[in-house]
């Protein structure tokens, strides 16, 4: 431990720690707006500057290594002024449009012009006339609220290394863009909505389906149902005051079906009919000698990914639909028959922790007729706005359960919603299988966690599995090369978009720390340590569907709804 | 194929094209090494006396086609010169150098005539090629384009002729770094070499430890010639003392202040001067690579360079196992977009590694992890240049001159409202006033000096009360102005402070890269400020009178902060030149916010236009000019101006055969 002075004060900092480190372990708040944990020091914001003894200017906290006898003031007068100018600065030409802002209350420069005391403006700068990007269906930019902290440009580029966005002319006219200006949804964009999540302003959010939906649920013509994925639940509480962490799956469903929608669908059952048909298909490319890897489908902004970067990955991907698009055709087909409706008469929404599922729904394999399997992709963010918009106390309902026939889950299908989870559910069914027993031990401790890479070995009847787990692109793309480069002990790779899976999509509430999403976890992992039905092969709801509509995994009708293929696709850079 | 590659000086030489002889440097430059023909000697003698031009069979022309050479029409001098020997069947050889520095006597020639020295011309223009040629060959020489004669050992000097080292331009200088631009040909290695080119590479490869290197190089105390002034040495032994797997040099051609072209200058002059640096630093501290980061803007430095490269590497000098000694080096250009910012050194690196050049915090230092990770030095041209004499002399020779902490000389471009314009070489310690009044002969007749501007947009005006400081790192920061690369623009009493200050935060604001919130957006309001302070008031709607008064109380506060919170050095120093300009020239800005007024009657939207009754000749062509129909009057009888409806444009003022518009 390094002894150093901070306001006066000695406190205990750790070798080799960066200052800013030392600072939030001890309670000492200095703002931050360019700073992402886990990432090399960025130093654009310059809010967490600091006064530094025998250095001529302030330092930032952020790159500042601690060392033995560093003395310095987070809150002198000169630092605090340096950060109320950068503010003002920052607000200069920033549109003043807060009221109409969906960052509204949910800032961080509002925040922080607040905690500084900006009361006034003493810079009135020329505004900046810049366009708002609405091309995509997932990411709408708009410049003109941008700071320029470059967070967005670092996630894409450093976790996901799609690097759609980047920083592009100089000096005050800088501003971040695609190549050639173009609208993002003719970019590398995968839609993941990661840029969202970080984001500190306005300039960066979802497409939002609010309007479509609120119209679906007015119009008596419509038979509007929804689905809502596995990560949804134990995400949704924190933007309604519930602390992180707590499953409201039961106050979720009655708080939907108060909203009006006619039937309530958990993702969760095509999640296990996912795993059904994966599994099968994983057995058959076992024993048939098809392409190995295979690397999982549910996740879209992946498969865009493979598509333009890695298009001779295809083959290797999972010819499965993901979950939600699983259940958006089974609805306008078995339920609909089912129901005696009209496919263009049911409205069907999806509440998703994704912003790449607004980009999934509308690919034209996942239509029918012209009909959209899915209509409308609501983010968890949007359904809390969703709530509070209809003036619904969520704890004043009474929990209620999904609906049938879509509403049975086993908790396998459940931890789809984290890193590893689609593995761990696959392994217990592909297990299943292949020898007709169950596994020993369902909790496959290898696959779980917060780690960007886990690989394991798993024995499965005569075969010894290695399979990998990778969140984020960044680290998928690695593994990737390592494929192309020669490596072969791999047979079957779960990949998620996101770092730690949905349960961090970027649909989530936005700006959500460590913690959080730790929190989240632990909630799934918490659902499945006490489910009783805790397999996909054994849910009884899968079983009849195929007893009565489909006949068998991968037969003729899975194919037809639940299959689907991917191809190369081209992309201005 | 170089010409002393083929070269074999009897049949005991080993010098061969396929592998050329390790001593070949030593060789040249102190007779030869091996053998006992006494012979040999003799011919070894007479070619390095040939290579340098001391012993010629035919009459010899150098023209200075440097840029700036070429800028003032070197190329039609030069075509002239052809067509007049051709004319006069003159058998004579024609050389081709860069840029002596003189930069107001552009385009230059010199003649040399068998058995006598040089002599230098300047101002020769296509035109006065003839006469000038017809009276140099017969040793007569016109006192107009006259500059002097070269000082040579054992050539015949004219007798009357003042020599060139003396002319006002020059006696006061040290060239060191400039020794040879302007006088050798920089496309020619055997030049180079034969002055005693690459002999530092051969000691400090053949009797030096990189260690040994690294001492040398910081006794002299040397600091980095590109602003920031670190010693060279220091930096290069915390890169030596970093064990990894490689590690680079990389040499900063990135020029960007406006008004600077030293760099460019001593590359296209002497390049493998600045080659033998970079090995030499390499070497230093176990670098296998270089690059040198120049702007594409410079196309002749970067012909020159890359000629540089391929002739060192052809003798052995550069590539694998130079001199047989086991080191490799590479080198590589990599020309830079021309962005200001690629001159710090850590965006310099982004833009090498092929990213968008923008800063990044350090620590790390780019000694510990820079060019893709790895160790990496980067030294500027000027410092680079400095290295083979050091390592020829020693520490000692360098730091016999210079002030306490600022050793050996300085190159500066002067440029402005002085005489004598170009590049010099002085020993530091040398004061401004020396360099603006003695070397650059002073503002022109009639006019006053009012500031030089040191530094470009980093740095700060410096008045006249403080032209006797010493040049010196430390000094001029005192006076709120930096060393800088080494631009000087001198300003007379016709330049308005506000208006430089303008400019400066223009080029800055536009140059920023955009990263740090103080410096993007901090520079653009400075800027507005200004703006605002130079926009006339008839241009001035709503409350913008009012935001004036107050941008103004702000612009003191803005640039405190921008200099103490933002990310990189263009950010820290960008408030320079409105805050230097601010201390010195308060009033001036007073004026213009007070008064509404620009005493150097620049800010043309502050001036108040009258026509002057007794010499307005009726002739309504102003009238007739004016865009806002602003001047009334009658054919043949005196105009007047509105003033309400005069937008203050200046039209009339140029407009007038009669000088009756008067501007104030």
């Amino acid at each position: 431990m390094i002894p150093i002075e901070v306001n006066g004060k000695t406190i205990e900092a750790k070798p080799g720690e960066i200052l800013l480190e030392t600072l939030r372990r001890n309670g000492i708040q200095v703002p931050t707006l360019c700073h992402m944990d886990g990432l090399p020091p960025s130093g654009a914001c310059r809010m967490c500057v600091v006064e530094v003894e025998g250095r001529p200017a302030l330092a930032p906290a952020c790159a500042l290594p601690v060392g033995p006898g560093l003395k310095i003031k987070t809150h002198s007068t000169r630092a605090t002024a340096a950060r109320r100018m950068i503010v003002e600065l920052l607000l200069a030409n920033h549109p003043d449009d807060c009221l109409y802002c969906t960052r509204n209350n949910d800032c961080q420069l509002q925040s922080l012009a607040a905690d500084l005391g900006v009361r006034q403006r003493n810079y009135a700068g020329l505004k900046n006339d810049y366009k708002i990007d609405m091309s995509s269906p997932s990411v709408v930019r708009d410049p003109a609220k941008c700071i320029l902290c470059g967070k967005c440009v670092r996630v894409c580029e450093e976790v996901q290394s799609v690097a759609a966005i980047d920083f592009t002319k100089r000096g005050s006219k800088t501003i971040v863009g695609t190549a050639f200006n173009e609208g993002l949804n003719v970019s590398s964009c995968i839609n993941c909505g990661q840029c969202i999540v970080v984001c500190p302003t306005g300039a960066l959010t979802e497409r939002s389906g609010i309007k479509e939906v609120m119209a679906a649920l007015a119009d008596p013509e419509k038979y509007v149902v929804v689905q809502h994925a596995p990560a949804v639940s134990v995400t949704l509480g924190e933007l309604l005051g519930v602390k992180p962490g707590k499953d409201v799956v039961g106050l979720m469903t009655a708080a939907l079906r108060t909203l009006g929608f006619a039937r309530v669908f958990d993702t969760s059952f095509t999640a296990d009919l996912t795993i059904m048909e994966e599994g099968s298909e994983l057995v058959q490319r076992l024993t048939t000698g098809g392409v190995l890897p295979m690397f999982t489908s549910c996740s879209p902004g992946w498969i865009k990914f493979v598509e333009q970067f890695y298009p001779e990955f295809a083959p290797n991907l999972s010819t499965c639909k993901s979950p939600q698009q699983m259940m958006g055709a089974l609805i306008k087909n078995f339920f609909a028959q089912r129901m005696g409706l009209e496919p263009r008469k049911i409205f069907s929404v999806s509440v998703m922790p994704c912003t790449a599922k607004k980009f999934e729904c509308g690919r034209p394999e996942m239509t029918q007729n012209g009909i959209p399997d899915i209509d409308v992709v609501l983010t968890t963010r949007e359904l809390a706005q969703l709530i509070r918009m209809n003036g619904l106390d969520v704890n004043a309902l009474e929990p209620s359960g999904a609906d049938t026939p879509f509403g049975e889950r086993s908790s396998a299908g459940k931890l789809f919603g984290a890193t590893g989870g689609v593995m761990e559910a696959a392994l217990r069914s592909a297990y299943y299988l292949v020898t007709g027993g169950e596994m020993a031990e369902l909790k496959v401790e290898a696959v779980r966690g917060l780690k960007g890479v886990k690989e394991a070995r798993v024995q499965v009847g005569d075969v010894d599995l290695g399979v990998a787990v990778v969140s984020s692109l960044g680290n998928a793309r690695r593994l990737l090369e390592e494929i192309k480069a020669g490596r072969k002990d791999l047979h079957f790779i779960e990949v998620m978009t996101c770092p730690g899976g949905c349960i961090a999509g970027g649909g989530q509430p936005l700006g959500a720390k460590t913690e959080n999403v730790r929190a989240r976890m632990k909630a799934l992992y918490q659902i499945d340590r006490d489910d009783a039905l805790r397999v996909s092969h054994h849910n009884k709801e899968v079983a009849r569907l195929y007893e009565e509509f489909l006949g068998k995994p991968l037969g003729h009708k899975s194919h037809e709804l639940l299959h689907t293929h991917y191809a190369k696709r081209d992309v201005i850079w | 194929m170089g010409e002393l590659l083929m070269q074999q000086f009897g049949s005991e030489c080993w010098n061969r094209p396929e592998k050329p002889c390790p001593e070949l440097v030593a060789c040249l430059q102190a007779g030869p090494k091996c053998g006992t023909d006494p012979a040999r000697g003799e011919k070894y003698r007479e070619l390095t006396a040939r290579l340098r031009r001391e012993k010629i069979d035919k009459p010899a022309i150098f023209i200075g086609l440097g840029t700036c050479g070429l800028g003032a029409g070197a190329g039609k001098t030069l075509a002239a010169v052809r067509e007049y020997l051709a004319a006069k069947s003159i058998d004579a050889d024609i050389v081709e150098v860069a840029c002596i520095g003189m930069c107001s006597s552009e385009p230059m020639v010199d003649v040399q005539l068998p058995g006598r020295t040089r002599v230098s011309f300047g101002g020769v223009k296509a035109d006065d090629v003839n006469a000038l040629l017809d009276g140099a060959f017969q040793g007569v020489f016109d006192p107009k384009h006259l500059l002097g004669q070269f000082r040579q050992v054992g050539l015949e000097p004219y007798v009357g002729t003042p020599y060139l080292d003396e002319h006002d331009f020059l006696k006061l200088q040290t060239r060191w770094v400039l020794a040879n631009c302007g006088v050798i040909d920089p496309k020619r290695i055997e030049d180079y070499l034969a002055r005693g080119g690459y002999a530092a590479l051969a000691k400090a490869l053949k009797e030096m430890t990189p260690a040994q290197v690294c001492d040398e190089v910081e006794r002299s105390g040397i600091r980095g010639r590109g602003g920031a002034g670190f010693p060279a040495g220091t930096k290069w032994k915390f890169a030596l003392n970093q064990t990894a797997s490689k590690k680079y040099i990389i040499c900063n051609a990135d020029e960007g202040d406006p008004g600077a072209f030293m760099d460019r200058a001593v590359i296209e002059g002497d390049p493998h001067r600045v080659l033998e640096g970079m090995a030499v630093a390499a070497y230093a501290i176990g670098a296998t690579k270089a690059y040198v980061y120049i702007r594409a803007e410079y196309p002749l430095a970067i012909k020159h360079l890359k000629l540089a490269i391929a002739q060192a590497t052809e003798y052995g000098l550069l590539g694998r196992n130079i001199l047989d000694s086991g080191f490799n080096l590479e080198v590589v250009i990599k020309m830079g977009a021309g962005a200001f910012v690629c001159g710090e050194e850590t965006a310099l690196i982004h833009s090498v590694e092929g990213k968008r050049g923008m800063p990044r915090p350090r620590p790390p230092f780019p000694a510990v992890s820079g060019l893709f990770g790895k160790p990496t030095v980067i030294n500027n041209v000027e410092t680079l240049a400095n290295i083979a004499a050091i390592i020829n002399n020693g520490a000692n020779w360098f730091n016999a001159i210079g002030t306490k902490g600022s050793k050996g000389t300085k190159v500066f471009a002067l440029s402005g409202k002085v005489r004598r314009t170009g590049l010099v070489e002085v020993a530091m310690g040398t004061t401004m006033r020396q360099i603006i009044f003695a070397v650059g002969g002073g503002p022109a007749e009639g006019k006053t000096f009012k500031a030089v501007q040191i530094g470009g947009p980093s740095g700060g005006c410096i008045p006249d009360q403080h032209l006797d400081i010493d040049i010196d790192y430390e000094s001029l920061k005192r006076v709120g102005a930096i060393m800088g690369s080494g631009g000087l623009v001198v300003m007379d009493n016709d330049n308005c402070m506000v208006d430089v200050a303008k400019f400066f935060m223009d080029f800055i604001q536009r140059e920023s890269c955009g990263k740090c919130i103080p410096c993007r957006e901090g520079t653009r309001r400075m800027l507005e400020i200004l703006g605002a302070i130079t926009r006339g008031r008839r241009m001035e709607a709503g409350v913008q009178a009012l935001e004036r008064f107050r941008g103004v109380m702000h612009l003191q506060d803005l640039g405190d902060v921008i200099k103490d919170a933002s990310l990189c050095a263009l950010g820290q120093t960008a408030p320079n030149p409105v805050l230097s300009t601010l201390r010195w020239f308060r009033d001036e800005y007073e004026a213009h916010i007070f008064d509404r007024h620009c005493p150097a009657g620049v800010c043309t939207e502050l001036l108040n236009y009258a026509i002057n009754a007794e010499t307005c000749t009726g002739c309504h062509s102003c009238a007739k000019k004016c865009p806002a129909e602003a001047i009334m009057g009658n054919v043949k009888s005196p105009h007047y101006i509105v003033q309400d409806k005069c937008i203050g444009c200046g039209t009339c003022v140029s407009t007038c055969k009669f000088n009756a518009v008067v501007a104030s």
